[in-house]
């Protein structure tokens, strides 16, 4: 397999197209480097309509923006900032309302969401997922736990902001607690999901093989329910990012929850905006990440799903 | 691998209609099932799913089970092997009880692998994975050996360079084939398949049918084998148990006696036809009945 077009099966990933080396694979060697298969993809992405059909999506948006906005200055949207007042504001080295990509304080703000947002998120993976695998895997443990799950889950955040001050000391704390709720919830969830929806057969199977309950829980139960863990971890980045300036609203001197707050309160509408994107951007940027983790921990899937999904 | 052992094709031409069981030493894997009953719900008003069923499952020979789809067939697998209780009852391997009063349900054991219906390969395992699954696991060899004696096994299935696929890379009729290679790495007694080609095109379930009967000759394990494909009963077993509807007991049992190893030039030949319209005749009648009452139901 000199050309490396040949090597390479077509095939549906999640509406995209992917490519797997699978001619290397049935070889039984890895013939192909990482690098020379990033690279055909790459090339394979920019040769479809794909990234062309996003920019032009983010030009239309950007397009109504500005023509709602700064041009028509439409009813409802005069009184909004326009997309070029806030880049300008945004790149500025001198900017109007004191916060760009030049200020120290713009990542202090990042930072400290970001940080809180990690040890939350880690928390609530530390604990979700154990307790969403003992909850799928014992009916016993299910029974006595699950009805408060329940009861607890559809409380909102917001809801506990109150309780999290009186329960925790300092402004930090409370502010984590509340991010971790909601992420907590979404992984339980999804993880528990995870285990009820794995087939039967493997896990008769696994005790057909000889394996002990303890095995079949780490060789069948846990794998099993990969996928919808990391689809629960997904969910729960996302919505970890949203709790979190829901607490940062209320307390703490940082973060960009408490920024878009303030810039609310001083008038500061450019700075709000630039709060908003910027938490848009890094949300996004945390929930890919953990994507990719995911299609990393879980070759077996991404390589059946490049297959064409076939069972 | 081990020697070939007595050549099969004279055992069963000496057999007759309803053969004494004289377990042969070297051979292993007899299931007796007697008067077993087992009812989902409660005594009085559940289903009865299988009632008062006896026949054998003699060693180192290929037992068939047919009967219209619903009809309890799987139950009786799940009670071999473990994953389902009985009612009354009892079935034996080798002589030992496997379930019977005062022990409602059987341990499942390596000694009676399931292939399943939709297959059961752990798609996150690797091909060579899956296939050292049972001996690690039992912690009767370590990974190296484990993985050498899956190669030698992958290999005499005629599965060299799948080692470091994942299941959902290979294709139906191979998935089936290393599942088969998985059961046989742990030296089971009986090999229990439940429709194991009821999802294949007809094209690559005949492949299938050689290569099981080949790792047959060469392993002489116990096969318990469900299906409702009437050709296919005839064609592999040496023993076909047809099964009435709900509850299912054995209706008529047939002794095939087309010598080993077949090929599928038998499909053709009178002796093969006269077996099937037998069975076929069996078999409708009950399936009429189970259409009958599968409206009734509804």
């Amino acid at each position: 397999m000199k050309d490396p077009e040949s090597t390479f099966a077509v095939a549906e990933v999640d509406g995209g197209l992917t490519e797997v080396p699978t001619a290397g694979l049935a070889d039984g060697a890895d013939s192909t480097s990482r690098v020379e298969v990033a690279a055909y993809r790459l090339g394979q992405w920019l040769s479809s309509p794909r990234p062309y059909l996003m920019l032009l999506g983010f030009g239309l948006f950007f397009a109504f923006w500005y023509l709602t906005v700064e041009v028509w200055k439409l009813p409802r949207f005069s009184q909004m900032p326009g997309p070029t007042t806030i880049i300008s504001e945004w790149l500025s080295r001198d900017p109007t309302y004191g916060l760009s990509i030049y200020s120290p304080e713009y990542y202090q703000h990042i930072w400290v969401s970001w940080r809180r947002v990690s040890i939350a998120f880690v928390l609530a993976t530390a604990t979700g997922v154990p307790l969403g695998l003992f909850l799928g895997w014992s009916q016993l443990f299910k029974e006595y736990v699950f009805p408060v799950f329940e009861l607890l889950r559809p409380i909102p955040p917001l809801a506990w902001v109150p309780l999290a001050i009186i329960m925790f000391q300092g402004s930090e704390t409370p502010i984590v607690f509340l991010t971790f709720l909601a992420s907590f919830y979404a992984t339980t969830l999804n993880t528990m999901l995870g285990v009820e929806s794995i087939d039967v057969s493997f896990i008769r199977a696994a005790y057909c093989l000889g394996a002990r309950r303890r095995q079949v829980f780490w060789h069948v139960v846990v794998p099993g329910a990969m996928p919808f863990i990391f689809t629960g971890l997904q969910i729960s980045v996302g919505v970890a990012w949203f709790s979190l300036v829901a607490g940062e609203m209320v307390s703490g001197q940082y973060g960009l929850g408490y920024l878009i707050n303030t810039s609310y309160t001083m008038v500061q509408y450019p700075t709000m905006v630039i709060g908003m994107i910027t938490l848009g951007i890094v949300g996004y940027a945390t929930s890919a990440a953990v994507r990719i983790l995911g299609n990393y921990l879980m070759q077996w899937r991404t390589r059946e799903l490049a297959m064409g999904g076939e069972k | 691998m081990k020697p070939e052992p007595v050549p099969s094709r004279e055992r069963s031409l000496a057999e007759t209609k309803a053969p004494p069981l004289r377990p042969d030493p070297r051979r292993r894997g007899e299931i007796r099932i007697a008067d077993v009953v087992k009812i989902y719900g409660s005594e009085a008003t559940g289903v009865r799913a299988v009632d008062n069923c006896t026949f054998d499952v003699p060693a180192g020979k290929i037992t068939v089970v047919v009967g219209p789809s619903g009809c309890g067939k799987t139950t009786l697998l799940n009670a071999i092997a473990g994953f389902h209780s009985i009612t009354s009852g009892t079935i034996h391997l080798d002589g030992a009880l496997l379930c019977g009063p005062g022990r409602p349900k059987a341990d499942p054991g390596p000694d009676r692998i399931v292939v399943f219906q939709n297959g059961a390969l752990f798609p996150w395992k690797t091909i060579i994975e899956n296939v050292a699954f049972g001996p690690m696991v039992q912690g009767r060899l370590n990974r190296k050996d484990a993985f050498e004696k899956a190669r030698a096994m992958l290999a005499e299935a005629g599965l060299r360079n799948l080692e470091s696929n994942y299941p959902g890379e290979i294709s139906s009729g191979m998935r089936r084939r290393v599942e088969i290679a998985r059961a046989l790495m742990n030296d089971p007694k009986v090999l229990l398949l439940d429709e194991p080609y009821r999802a294949l095109d007809s094209l690559t379930k005949s492949v299938m049918h050689e290569a099981l009967l080949e790792t047959f000759d060469r392993n002489q394990v116990t096969i318990f084998f469900i299906t409702h494909d009437l050709e296919e009963a005839i064609f592999l077993g040496h023993r076909v148990v047809i099964m009435t509807t709900r509850p299912c007991r054995p209706k008529k049992i047939l002794t095939v006696d087309i010598p080993q190893p077949r090929d599928y030039s038998v499909l053709t030949a009178k002796r093969f036809r006269e077996y099937l319209d037998e069975t076929i005749e069996a078999v409708h009648e009950e399936a009429l009945k189970a259409f009958a009452a599968g409206e009734r139901e509804r």
